[in-house]
């Protein structure tokens, strides 16, 4: 028998986006199949890692944590739409220019986690970092790279603004 | 790595969550953050045949901090009640322990009454819920106590149709490990954390391998000053110390004297004769007892120190 699907609505980087989804069907799941926005990655699917951080109402959350039907009529910021058009945020120029990242798996979940925390805290200091970035796991950069480049967006913002 | 098939069910007022509750019994779980039963269910270690989703259900968000204690609306997400002035400042050990829960990202999602009903015993809140003497506040459809009809009986639950409340303090709460009182057809509508006192003080020590992971062991600790500035009360509660949380009164061994010569150490011995750690992957038994005593004797430090400064 198939399974009921509920129709939903997002607005997902700013576009209005409807599916029709199963009750189990995770937000993750939802962006990448659904929606064809396959840069959400999906890394540990029980709320470890961090790979799939998204912004929820702004509020970054574990979208392998959340199913897409509780946040119908919510908005989802994405990897996908951090950039203004062509130009990236100055969270991603940080992490190109320091090298915050070498495979890039973790670095959606990275990207959005620090956007909102630099949002919210424009001048963290390295503790506040740490704590910042502790549920987001990487396995390549030993994290030395990452840290800086969470520094390094902050001075780009406060430059810019 | 993919939740298994459900009904899924949003209702859209309490009362409606009831129903739902009341007609699907033990088939049916509550979903409020999900950050402790989408993991669960993801892993496919449970499979309920009915997720009743909670999160529409506005009413049950807020953050009420009263001279008496704060109450906790069951949507009410852990973030939100972090950020709360008023409820830190009318129970500091809310705030305490809630940055040691989890990520913040994850903050942002789960919810302090979700985890109270979690009932993890390596969870925080439950052990801070203990510490305090705090209760869950419960609501089904029928029973007994129907309060007359027209009858708000709770700022949270508006009565139509018949309906039960009931107040389940914390020690009969936690019933084993991710074991409640909650049971079929119930709704935990809040839960009630009681003021600090006055000339008191918390604190809230643990060890995790990693900020944010899971404690190898933590202890919340309450004490309470006479006017005289000596020790009237010292308790704990401990964290991944046995299947519940395990709350340990040390105003004994800590006397009726000031912080500065209170016998913290035999307080802590206490505390380690009590626990009933077990072994697993990421520490041994012994070491889990050797932790919630140190942790014990620092915590009832910090919190002694809360009250004379407080």
């Amino acid at each position: 028998m198939a399974e009921r699907t509920h129709d939903i609505t997002l607005v997902v980087n700013g576009t209005v986006r409807r599916a029709a989804v199963p009750g189990r069907r995770l937000l993750s799941d939802c962006l990448r199949h659904d929606l064809g926005l396959t840069g959400t990655h999906v890394g540990c699917e029980h709320g470890v890692c961090g790979c799939c951080t998204v912004l929820l109402d702004g509020e970054p959350v574990r979208s392998c944590l959340t199913f897409a039907v509780t946040v119908d009529g919510h908005e989802i910021t994405t990897v996908e739409g951090l950039a203004d058009g062509e130009r990236m945020s100055p969270v991603q120029r940080a992490f190109a220019e320091c090298h915050g990242l070498q495979c890039g798996f973790c670095t959606p979940g990275f990207l959005c986690t620090v956007t909102a925390m630099l949002r919210d805290n424009p001048v963290p200091t390295e503790e506040e970092v740490l704590e910042g970035i502790s549920g987001n796991l990487c396995r390549c950069t030993g994290y030395q790279n990452i840290v800086k480049a969470v520094h390094r967006a902050a001075e780009i913002m406060a430059e810019e603004s | 790595m993919k939740p298994p098939p459900f009904d899924y069910h949003a209702p859209r007022s309490v009362a409606e969550a009831l129903d739902v509750l009341a007609a699907e019994g033990e088939r049916a779980k509550v979903l409020a953050g999900g950050q402790s039963l989408i993991p669960l269910l993801n892993m496919r270690l449970a499979a309920p045949g009915h997720l009743v989703d909670i999160n529409r259900l506005t009413e049950l968000a807020g953050v009420e901090a009263e001279p008496d204690g704060v109450r906790i609306g069951a949507l009410a997400r852990h973030a939100e009640v972090e950020r709360s002035e008023p409820a830190a400042a009318a129970q500091p050990l809310l705030r305490q322990a809630l940055r040691l829960v989890a990520h913040p990202v994850v903050r942002n999602r789960g919810t302090v009454v979700g985890s109270l009903v979690h009932a993890d015993p390596a969870a925080e809140l439950p052990a801070v819920l203990t510490l305090l003497g705090g209760s869950v506040r419960l609501a089904r459809r029928g029973g007994p106590g129907t309060p007359a009809a027209g009858v708000s009986v709770s700022p949270e639950v508006p009565a139509g149709g018949s309906l039960t409340v009931r107040d389940v303090p914390a020690g009969d709460f936690f019933t084993g490990p991710l074991e409640s009182a909650a049971g079929p057809g119930e709704l935990a509508v809040s839960a009630f954390f009681p003021a600090l006192p006055p000339r008191s003080g918390t604190a809230f020590r643990e060890v995790a391998r990693r900020h944010g992971d899971y404690a190898l062991a933590g202890v919340a600790a309450l004490v309470v000053l006479d006017d005289d500035l000596r020790i009237t009360s010292a308790a704990v509660a401990c964290v991944s110390a046995g299947p519940v949380p395990l709350l340990v009164e040390v105003t004994g061994e800590c006397g009726h004297r000031p912080p500065a010569s209170a016998g913290w150490a035999g307080a802590a011995r206490a505390v380690q004769d009590r626990a009933e750690p077990e072994d697993d992957i990421h520490a041994t038994a012994g070491y889990r007892r050797h932790l919630v005593g140190v942790l014990a004797e620092r915590a009832l430090r910090d919190a002694a120190r809360e009250a004379l400064n407080g």
